[in-house]
């Protein structure tokens, strides 16, 4: 299946939640603000949250300092 | 002739000085600046001058100041700015430097809120004075911002913003400032925000630490209304520290972000609307 990260389409062979794709690109969770199909995922949801064909996910990640 | 005293339409006659007409009006008045330059009081007017007359010192009253502060705000932005209630999480380098800008343009209602309390080391960026050290954030701003335009209704939270209370601090902001500092504390309260007040936008900072060049200081949208401000990978670090500069060009596109969504505008400049 294919979903979108950040508009750029992604093949997934197997079944993948949200925190297994976390953990493939090697993001940390904490730094990270999650949409799904234009919903907010927040952190609590990451590990029941599979990813199905066409699902569009906007990672949007922070750097500190204010 | 008609003339602009103090940002008001008068009728004088033809020829009258400068000096005359501060009688008439305002014979206290010790400085008299005649479109935008300081003249003598025998000066004569000539038709639509705009003449300002002030007594050195003095704080203009409510009704008077609120005409001179309104009168270079634009008049269809203002009415729009005034209405707005906007929440702005951390007064720190950004946060501070957002609350001043969205003061000077005339917003309504601002609800600012930090722990933190004022530290020399926050001079090198942040908005606040060396007689304001050891006082609570918010409490010192709110002061500041009372002396640039005491019409801002300033809600001052002096408290660490959690899941628990974010909801309640910021529920009657239209629009959401980040400007936290730690980059885990940014994502925890967008994530928050965002699904709790699913309809709001939120306005946030990343990337502004050092002196790259400005240019790469820019607002982009990610998702469907958080629109991020910042180069978006300069972290503050060691030998990279935040500096007064680079983190006000960011501190100034949230804002203006902010005033674009206000006025219904895109923030980025990509298409029509928000």
């Amino acid at each position: 299946m294919t979903i979108e990260i950040n508009g750029t389409p992604r093949e997934l062979t197997t079944e993948t939640t949200l925190a297994d794709l976390l953990a493939e690109l090697n993001l940390d969770a904490r730094h990270l603000v999650i949409e799904l199909n234009r919903q907010i995922i927040t952190r609590q949801q990451h590990a029941d949250t599979r990813l199905q064909d066409g699902d569009q996910l906007e990672l949007v990640h922070f750097v500190g300092g204010g | 002739m008609n003339i602009q005293v103090n940002e008001r339409a008068i009728e004088v006659p033809a020829g009258q000085s400068a000096g005359a007409l501060r009688d008439r009006v305002k014979p206290d008045a010790d400085l008299l600046i005649r479109n935008g330059f300081p003249i003598d009081a025998a000066t004569p007017l000539e038709d639509g001058d705009r003449l300002v007359l002030i007594r050195r010192g003095e704080v203009p009253a409510a009704g008077e100041l609120e005409t001179l502060l309104t009168a270079r705000h634009s008049p269809g932005v203002h009415a729009k700015v005034k209405q707005a209630c906007i929440g702005i999480a951390g007064v720190g380098g950004l946060g501070s430097a957002i609350a001043i800008a969205l003061a000077r343009i005339g917003i309504g209602q601002l609800i600012i809120a930090d722990f933190d309390l004022v530290e020399p080391s926050n001079l090198n960026r942040q908005q606040y004075f060396l007689d304001q050290i050891g006082q609570p954030k918010v409490y010192a701003l709110k002061e500041s911002l009372a002396r640039i335009n005491p019409h801002v209704k300033v809600t001052a939270c002096h408290l660490r913003l959690t899941p628990a209370n974010i909801g309640e601090v910021f529920g009657h902001a239209r629009i959401l400032v980040e400007a936290f500092d730690r980059a885990d504390q940014k994502a925890m309260l967008i994530e928050n925000f965002a699904s709790r007040f699913p309809e709001r936008a939120i306005v946030g900072g990343s990337g502004m630490a050092g002196y790259e060049p400005g240019n790469t200081v820019i607002t982009r949208k990610c998702g469907s209304r958080l629109y991020l401000c910042g180069d978006g990978v300069t972290a503050a670090a060691e030998g990279v520290g935040l500096m007064a500069p680079r983190v006000g060009i960011a501190a100034h596109h949230q804002a203006n972000v902010v005033l674009r969504l206000l006025l219904g505008l895109e923030p980025t400049g990509d298409g029509d609307s928000p």
